[in-house]
């Protein structure tokens, strides 16, 4: 490659990521302002104090949404890694009558927007007593069409040959899932398990219908009532929150980014 | 979970050898792992679908019970409802401001990251970033960016020498605004799936094609955009489903406003059921939600088949 195509590509690059990081070292540095900073409308604070972190964690129980959060996000990747696999272990391990139509049953799910279902959805939380509960955060996001194609086409590399061995020595098809395929497919579950976990984290709407107290509610929901209570007098305080929020799945896309996009495109083309 | 149970059974079936039992037994393990998914979807996807649809059919009280039936009246009333209509063009001018230029942007940004430059992992993961970033916290910075009297956006246009606006106060802008904000939220996921395609395409390709002299613009053409025409599709027909079923951002940036310019059709179902108590009128919408999704993904499947080169 030529000098002059270098230069070329890198300055593109460099403003691309200028810009599409921007907002994200703009709320930084806001997180670190004083009120009178902020209107002032400055791009650099002048100090950097933790005054705002601080504040966040006493104007709401901001460690009690994120701990929330954390369990949320973990029982759903949990819950989905486990129903996955074992769907997707069931679609190329096993042979049974109606396996296409299952097969064709999982495609149509993907054509269901989950917000149209969302009504009926709370009316059944509600007869089962599970508004403000970890079960109604949860429970009904285990089950994922696109998760458990990603683990099929996984599932589909191992050579046959190791499931032949394996009946051959009479080990049971559940024995054989656990000790040859999962372990096969370390990677793919890891993929699907940071995607599950980013989703998971940043649920909206489902928590916001489902939530009415503190008791379970998701950092989400603590941002938005954060933003309604402190709005125009305290935005240091807000963006110390935003910063809280976004840090840890930011940290999982800088680790694995590269394992993401392989994983991903894997599971959406093929 | 009763899958230890199974193995025994397993066991026990096998030593005893009978062909038939085995396969019927073989069947049921089919099921039995498909179980706990199946029923989720049931009680979580499919059945509150159809009850979404036989709500819809229905004038309900405050609590969603169905009180007497409506035939089509719920449709035929929100045909003629104004403020569902402004919704129903609120969404898809919505869809049309973020897909096209979304994914455009992201094709750019993927091609520019699929150079084999050193230190391009730092910039794929600069672009990535936003899929890191949720809806309620990406909302809120942007809110920020446009506050009239302190936010980013106002300094700019005033730096370039342009007249301040109100970019979330003023109808003819909000969801021009909010779309700018969602772009940014999107860019990261899109950016990704395209990066992933780009560096699936056989790279003999691109030798052959150097070794016969051809430019950069005619690889682009000829090998790029073909190769990477299964994930394009993929990538637009994900982003048309998420632009449909758009509500965080409007919940914190405008909040279906000013004068329900911002209203899209989520946030309309959502106000209906959960703040007006129309249960009726909310499930007619959902219905007409799901149309529009099934619909893209029907010629998603009918045009993917025919018109995408796959590899």
């Amino acid at each position: 490659m030529s000098i002059g195509r270098k230069i070329i590509l890198y300055t593109l690059l460099t403003i691309a990521g200028i810009i599409m990081f921007f907002p994200v070292v703009y709320a930084f540095m806001i997180s670190f302002m004083q009120g009178g900073e902020v209107l002032q409308g400055k791009l650099w604070p002048d100090s950097f104090s933790f005054e705002n972190y601080i504040n966040a964690f006493e104007k709401v129980p901001l460690l009690k949404y994120l701990l929330n959060s954390i369990i949320v996000s973990t029982v759903i990747t949990a819950g989905q890694l486990i129903l996955c696999s074992l769907a997707a272990f069931a679609f190329v391990f096993t042979q049974f009558k109606g396996k296409n139509l299952l097969f064709m049953l999982f495609i149509s799910t993907m054509m269901i927007p989950w917000e149209a279902t969302m009504v009926p959805n709370f009316q059944t939380i509600q007869s089962l007593g599970w508004l403000n509960s970890f079960y109604g955060l949860t429970i009904p996001f285990f089950a994922m069409a696109f998760g458990t194609f990603l683990l099929r086409q996984q599932f589909k590399t191992i050579p046959i040959e190791l499931y032949e061995a394996s009946q051959v020595s009479g080990i049971s098809r559940f024995k054989f899932f656990l000790t040859v395929v999962l372990p096969l497919s370390k990677t793919s579950l890891i993929t699907l398990g940071i995607y599950c976990f980013l989703t998971a984290w940043n649920m909206y709407l489902w928590p916001l219908l489902v939530t009415n107290d503190e008791k379970v509610r998701t950092v989400q929901i603590g941002l938005k009532q954060m933003q309604t209570q402190e709005i125009a007098s305290e935005w240091g305080v807000v963006m110390a929150g935003v910063m809280l929020v976004i840090l840890p799945t930011l940290l999982l896309i800088f680790l694995g980014q590269k394992r993401l996009q392989e994983g991903l495109t894997k599971g959406a083309i093929k | 979970m009763n899958i230890p149970n199974v193995e025994k059974q397993s066991m026990k079936l096998q030593t005893k050898g009978h062909k038939r039992h085995r396969r019927r037994f073989s069947f049921l393990e089919g099921w039995l792992y498909l179980l706990p998914s199946l029923f989720l979807f049931t009680a979580f996807l499919f059945y509150p679908m159809v009850r979404t649809v036989y709500l819809s059919l229905f004038y309900t009280d405050t609590q969603g019970k169905p009180m007497a039936f409506a035939g089509m009246e719920n449709f035929t009333a929100l045909l003629s409802s104004s403020s569902f209509l402004l919704s129903v063009k609120s969404t898809f001018l919505f869809v049309l401001y973020t897909v096209p230029v979304g994914v455009l942007l992201a094709l750019g940004l993927a091609l520019l990251a699929n150079q084999k430059l050193a230190g391009i992992g730092f910039f794929r993961t600069i672009f990535s970033s936003t899929m890191g970033m949720s809806v309620a916290a990406s909302s809120v910075i942007w809110m920020f960016i446009y506050n009239p009297s302190i936010g980013f956006a106002n300094r700019l246009l005033t730096w370039f020498g342009l007249p301040e606006m109100q970019f979330l106060l003023d109808p003819s802008t909000a969801l021009i605004a909010v779309a700018v904000a969602t772009i940014w939220m999107n860019t990261g996921f899109t950016f990704l799936i395209l990066l992933g395609g780009l560096q699936n395409i056989d790279s003999q390709l691109y030798e052959s094609a150097k070794i016969a002299g051809v430019s950069t613009i005619y690889s682009l053409r000829k090998i790029t955009l073909p190769m990477l025409s299964p994930t394009l599709f993929f990538v637009i027909t994900v982003s048309m489903i998420n632009s449909f079923q758009t509500f965080g951002q409007i919940d914190i940036l405008t909040k279906g406003g000013p004068i329900d310019s911002t209203n899209v059709i989520v946030y309309s179902i959502y106000k209906d059921a959960f703040i007006n108590y129309n249960i009726g009128s909310a499930s007619a919408q959902a219905v007409i939600l799901f149309l529009c999704v099934f619909l893209v993904t029907i010629i998603q499947f009918k045009l993917g088949e025919r018109k995408v080169h796959y590899q």
